[in-house]
């Protein structure tokens, strides 16, 4: 196995890229986070997200199953502020309602489903991806058939504890996180510095 | 699982593709439609990539529109034509190994009772003739020995039907089939008493072609095994294109079947679930003169 650290960069990797984790990539402690593989500070991850949202010119955010049903308390106060983090970000949102692996195929104009998210990011020509809300096991399906697949760079923003296979993760995603994104996002919209 | 899981974030309701608004709107859960009500709500399943005229789609499509409380069942599946499907199908559904299906609704069902114990949660297994009586008869009968609370549905197509057309033991003696060209050496398995001597408490066949049936003996399958034990129910669903007719006959083929008594249909019920039923009705008639 070579010693040489394995970056997780934007794709196209190839047909069955290997998981991120069986190239020695790690998921982050508490406070921590991953960019492209290396185990960061999650200020220095927060801002990078917002930096990569900024410039990007096609950027989507993609909220799986447990952000867009309202299923238990709390749900849609952390849906509002996701709305409006998108909405801050200029960024469209494209929903994953479910992982059924639809018949004949889905509409990639207006959803995404974790078992060809190629289509959705090819169709909508995304440059910079947001998964939010997205169970853990298919998260990870679907951020390495992206990587494998597409040039789209992949944020996820997991409220657990993370995936190696996205470019960015952020763990432990809750209320108070998408405020802390939205607040530097306000700031470097103003040419702060975040 | 809260009905709530059925209801929409607002900040996104504008964004959600109208088949799930539909879902929601008009979709079947909690609300407690039937075969009867089919072509008044969203069904749970409405595109599936089977064979024209298949009698496993159809049979399918009534026995989800016939389980009693679809938002709190979970089907539990295994290799066939049927696993095509499953994954269209807005419920909750596993897909296990070729013939694991009763071994993983077992695990399922004892999770689910500790994980929700005030709550039922049905636990259903679907599967083909060949997962069924075949590759996993032993997991089959060891959840029925078990007393397992789980409803085991067969959906007989009398071959293994997605992978050729090999005989199965649904199959009936001397039937030529693609992959069985010299015809089948020994008789169909006579599953409904083997369920029967097996321990469940519910056994009934039905064919796909008699809908009323098929609702009455999944609710009274699901609902025994909910209450009293272990049940099974098994449909023929004839095959069009194994079987070499035309994907318009099949209702036809099944009704034929059951006319000149070559697929046989009987209900075989223990006394504790006789009574058990019984007082549902006696129930419902209460409910009903109130």
């Amino acid at each position: 196995m070579s010693t040489l650290k394995y970056k997780v960069a934007a794709g196209p990797e190839g047909y069955l890229p290997p998981a991120a984790a069986s190239c020695g990539i790690v998921l982050p402690e508490k406070g921590e986070a991953l960019i492209e593989g290396a185990i960061v500070p999650e200020e220095e991850a927060m801002l990078e997200i917002v930096k990569k949202l900024q410039n990007a010119s096609n950027p989507v955010f993609f909220p799986g199953p447990l952000l867009l049903w309202d299923w238990k308390e709390g749900v849609r106060e952390k849906a509002k502020e996701v709305k409006e983090f998108a909405d801050l970000m200029d960024a469209r949102i494209i929903p994953m309602p479910d992982y059924r692996p639809k018949y004949p195929m889905i509409n990639p104009e207006i959803e995404i489903n974790p078992n060809h998210p190629n289509l959705t990011i090819w169709h909508n020509q995304i440059d910079v991806c947001v998964f939010i809300g997205v169970h853990c096991h298919y998260a990870n399906v679907a951020l390495k058939i992206v990587r494998g697949g597409t040039d789209c760079y992949t944020i996820a923003l997991c409220a657990e504890m993370g995936h190696e296979d996205a470019m960015i993760s952020l763990r432990d995603v809750g209320l108070q996180k998408i405020k802390a994104l939205k607040e530097i996002a306000v700031k470097l919209k103003k040419g702060g510095q975040g | 699982m809260s009905k709530r899981i059925f209801k929409m974030c607002p900040e996104f309701e504008d964004i959600m593709p109208d088949e799930y608004k539909e879902l929601v709107e008009k979709g079947p859960y909690g609300k407690g439609y039937g075969v009867s009500d089919l072509g008044n709500f969203k069904e749970l399943i409405e595109e599936h990539p089977l064979c024209a005229g298949c009698g496993l789609a159809l049979a399918l499509r009534l026995v989800i529109a016939s389980l009693p409380v679809p938002e709190e069942t979970i089907v539990v599946g295994s290799t066939g034509c049927s696993s095509l499907l499953f994954p269209q199908v807005a419920l909750h559904n596993i897909h296990s190994i070729f013939g694991n299906q009763n071994a993983v609704a077992t695990g399922l069902k004892r999770a689910m009772q500790l994980r929700f114990p005030d709550k039922e949660k049905d636990v259903v297994v679907i599967a083909g003739d060949g997962a069924t009586a075949d590759i996993g008869l032993d997991m089959v009968m060891q959840s029925w020995f078990r007393r397992e609370r789980l409803t085991t549905i067969m959906l007989d197509n009398e071959a293994y039907a997605n992978t050729g057309g090999q005989e199965s033991g649904m199959s009936v003696e001397k039937k030529v089939l693609n992959m069985a060209p010299t015809g089948k050496k020994f008789p169909k398995i006579c599953l409904p008493e083997v369920a029967r001597e097996a321990g469940c408490d519910y056994v009934a066949t039905v064919s796909s072609a008699n809908s009323r049936r098929i609702e009455k003996v999944v609710r009274q399958a699901v609902l025994t095994a909910r209450e009293v034990g272990p049940s099974y129910v098994q449909i023929f669903s004839p095959c069009p294109t194994n079987y070499k007719f035309k994907s318009h006959e099949s209702v036809a083929m099944a009704k034929a079947r059951e006319k000149d008594g070559t697929y046989s249909m009987v209900e075989y019920v223990s006394d504790n679930a006789r009574s058990f039923l019984e007082g549902l009705k006696e129930e419902a008639k209460h409910a009903k003169r109130n």
